[in-house]
């Protein structure tokens, strides 16, 4: 038990090798010769990039590192003298001034794209961000379009996937072109297979916070571990971090260690985190003992705990699914709504907590129907609003208040129903 | 049933339009409806639909343009935060009073993120109207995006005729494309009339008699817009002492009618703008005697529809498109008049204005939105412009 650290080996290791990736990055910008490929996170068919040596850059999580070390703001700033609107994603502004700003980071240089791989999987912005990087770096920008899912079985068509496929033959003939080799198939499905047993930990993982206690809380710690599952996945060191997790937290599910001394709220949070001020987020629902058991925004890039593997046999076919249909960006919001009545039941949590960012309208536009629609079914639901990048729009206040006040009628309520049962 | 147009001026046939797009509800829409049991109406969101669909199933495509400043937001507003668009939430708006309840599919498209999310929202809140989303490829180019588009275009048709009851041949569709084709012309024919002499022709009166046409139904729309060129090239008069300017930006949420009157008697003529562009979106007639009619609509949606900002076509830069769309209309300035909210529209403003002064084309960027009733602001901002270019 006295191994049982919160801040345990998996966050060394995490850190570790996001330091080696961070490295590679500066390594790239200062000359390796190693091409990088800049692509967004919904989705991200980074399994692709794998088997060419392509390294693959997530502007989004340059973004977010940004927010995290409190750098975010004069870059913002930056892009707004430009011309960007305070409307504007602040991500995307975030990115352009650093971009402007030499790609400098306190964690990494982030090299020039070779390849500005624009897989538009859901995000309406995504576009507009990589055809400014394209106006802004002189490169050419690859816009793999995902088609929405907007049928009522939820699921693509074959005319979608057939669609995705050929797409995703014509970047191979790209990648080929940069890179002057030919798609090898084995490494291709090497990418694929490392894949599909790092989802296949993930997801449980995923389902370990059905445990009460909760190892982890699964948005503030999930995070932790989804930079690897982008960075990382596809590759040995990729699936090491996600062994050495699962390992490390079983053992914590199995001895009934959660992240907080006692778990008194379970509770299902939709909507990214406010990077620039996560820890204090974070503090206002730990003196609650909330705990997180299941997270929305941990699915953006991919959804595996409902049943997603890759499928090294069938590697393009696999890589278009994950585009299409598994993955939160790319399903439409009512299938959200699905996703978080899952978590509240599977999960047996008893709040809903909608972070609402200004930045992301692809998560937020329309959660006040969220929060009626749960509301309507007897779910406490909070929501509060801030943004994901922007320091400006975070009210710490304003924000402790309402979640005290939640958390207080959740409470009450909880006592109330116990005392009339 | 319609009051006959050819009896009158343009005056009347002006505020005729002007009155149907002011008055909150769609009465003739809805009069069309009743005339003949079995017919449907389609509402359209902006910015482009593919009307022809609709129409060849039997359909009205009636085109929505959010509730102007006539309607109050009570309800939507709890559903769509402060920092989501007007027209969002003035659609959901519609629906929730009512407005929209003759209404028996509606129609969603691409893009923006807001715009998706109220197709799930307006479904959840009203499951007895059909609601259909529409995804148009945002890789224009790539040898697999047309034929991808026909075969969205004909999902949508099978689903209006699982609606309708009605079977959609080739030819009606064919027979749809050439009366849109029909009406595009006398529009693109009107536009250049604007532009060659806008002292004859204001927007204040052009756009109403353009938006007519998201109202009633494609024949009648003609009939209105053939009386009014007729009347419009009858037309005598001599140009003030006002710039050219044109107008970008406001190609989904409208801008009040006042507000468009203001901007003209702030100094300016408009040569060219982006309100209603999905009513002009193709650039020359869409082939209607092709085989196959829906990848000749896919096909002009790929390859000659216009630049918008909600259409991502990597073949081309929407800024060097607005740079010489400004030259060919002889333009002295350029105005951007973004939606408040409107993402898309306000991320295309740092390269707009990066072309722009690469090319040494004064603009002014400005925001609005549909509900706003004082237009002093912004009539005063537009005039110190144009006094700073007259008097320059």
């Amino acid at each position: 038990m006295a191994d049982l650290q919160y801040q345990g080996h998996l966050h060394t290791l995490q850190k570790e090798l996001m330091a080696e990736y961070y490295a590679s990055l500066t390594a790239s910008a200062e000359g390796s010769g190693v091409p990088a490929a800049y692509l967004l996170i919904g989705g991200n068919p980074v399994e692709l990039l794998r088997a060419f040596d392509i390294l693959p850059v997530f502007p989004e999580v340059n973004a977010l590192q940004l927010a995290v070390r409190k750098q975010s703001l004069p870059h913002i700033q930056a892009a707004e003298f430009m011309g960007y609107s305070s409307d504007n994603c602040a991500y995307v502004k975030a990115d352009i001034g650093m971009y402007f700003a030499g790609r400098k980071t306190p964690f990494a240089t982030i090299p020039e794209p070779t390849l500005l791989l624009c897989n538009y999987v859901g995000c309406n912005v995504y576009l507009d961000w990589f055809g400014h990087l394209s106006e802004y770096t002189g490169r050419p920008a690859f816009q793999l379009d995902i088609p929405f899912i907007r049928t009522r079985s939820g699921t693509p068509s074959r005319d979608d996937i057939v669609y995705v496929l050929r797409q995703l033959e014509r970047l191979v003939e790209l990648c080929e072109e940069i890179t002057g080799k030919r798609l090898d198939w084995d490494r291709l499905r090497e990418a694929v297979r490392l894949s599909s047993e790092t989802g296949a930990l993930w997801s449980k993982i995923k389902h370990l916070t059905k445990s009460a206690p909760a190892p982890y809380d699964a948005y503030f710690d999930s995070v932790t571990m989804m930079a690897p599952l982008y960075c990382l996945r596809g590759t040995p060191q990729g699936l090491r971090f996600f062994e050495t997790a699962y390992a490390e937290l079983a053992e914590k599910a199995a001895a009934g260690v959660g992240p907080l001394e006692t778990e008194r709220f379970r509770y299902v949070i939709e909507g990214p985190p406010p990077w620039p001020h996560l820890r204090t987020f974070r503090d206002m629902f730990s003196r609650w003992n909330a705990v997180a058991v299941a997270s929305t925004y941990s699915t953006v890039g991919g959804l595996w705990e409902f049943g997603f593997v890759h499928d090294p046999d069938h590697p393009l076919e696999s890589i278009a699914r994950h585009l299409l249909e598994w993955n939160l960006t790319n399903r439409n919001f009512l299938q959200r709504y699905a996703q978080i009545e899952r978590y509240l039941e599977e999960w047996n949590a008893s709040a809903l907590v909608i972070h609402s960012v200004k930045s992301c309208r692809l998560f937020s536009a329309g959660q006040g129907d969220m929060r009626e629609y749960f509301t309507n079914r007897g779910i406490p639901t909070l929501l509060v609003e801030s943004d994901l990048e922007d320091p400006r729009y975070f009210s710490e206040a304003q924000m402790r208040n309402r979640i005290d006040a939640f958390f207080e009628s959740v409470g009450h309520r909880t006592a109330v129903q116990g005392a009339g049962s | 049933m319609h009051t006959p147009v050819l009896q009158e001026s343009l005056e009347e046939l002006v505020e005729r339009c002007t009155q149907a797009v002011e008055t909150p509800g769609f009465a003739e829409a809805e009069a069309w409806k009743r005339e003949v049991p079995g017919r449907a109406l389609a509402g359209c969101f902006p910015v482009y639909s593919p009307v022809e669909l609709f129409h060849a199933a039997g359909m009205l495509p009636v085109g929505l343009a959010g509730g102007g400043n006539r309607m109050e937001i009570a309800h939507a507003d709890s559903r769509f935060q402060s920092f989501v668009c007007s027209i969002v939430k003035s659609t959901l708006e519609q629906g929730m009073t009512g407005v929209l309840s003759s209404f028996d599919a509606l129609i969603f498209h691409s893009i923006c993120d807001p715009a998706r999310n109220l197709a799930s929202v307006y479904a959840r809140n009203f499951p007895d109207q059909k609601v259909e989303y529409i995804h148009f490829p945002q890789n224009l180019g790539a040898p697999e995006a047309t034929g991808y588009l026909a075969r969205e275009y004909e999902r949508v048709v099978v689903s209006m005729s699982e609606l309708t009851g009605r079977a959609v041949s080739f030819d009606d569709v064919r027979a749809s494309i050439s009366i849109y084709n029909q009406v595009r012309s006398v529009i693109r024919d009107l536009y250049a009339i604007r532009s060659d002499t806008p002292h004859l022709l204001k927007t204040r009166e052009l756009y109403p008699l353009v938006r007519y046409g998201h109202l009633v139904p494609p024949e009648r729309h003609l009939e209105v817009l053939l009386r009014a060129r007729a009347m419009i090239l009858a037309r005598e008069g001599r140009p003030k002492d006002r710039i050219r300017a044109l107008l970008a930006g406001s190609f989904c949420e409208q801008p009040p009618l006042d507000l468009i009157a203001a901007i003209e008697d702030a100094g300016c003529y408009l040569v060219d703008d982006d309100f209603l562009q999905g009513r002009r979106w193709f650039t020359r007639d869409v082939d209607a005697e092709a085989d196959d009619p829906y990848y000749a609509l896919a096909d002009a949606y790929a390859n000659r529809s216009v630049p918008c900002a909600v259409k991502h076509d990597i073949r081309t830069s929407k800024a060097d498109a607005l740079v010489e769309r400004a030259r060919a209309h002889r333009a002295d300035a350029v105005i951007v008049l973004c939606a408040k909210f409107c993402e898309p529209a306000l991320f295309e403003y740092p390269l707009y204005r990066k072309a722009l002064q690469a090319a040494a084309l004064p603009h002014i960027a400005l925001e609005f939105e549909e509900k706003m009733w004082v237009f002093d602001r912004i009539k005063t901002e537009i005039e110190t412009f144009v006094e700073s270019l007259l008097f320059s």
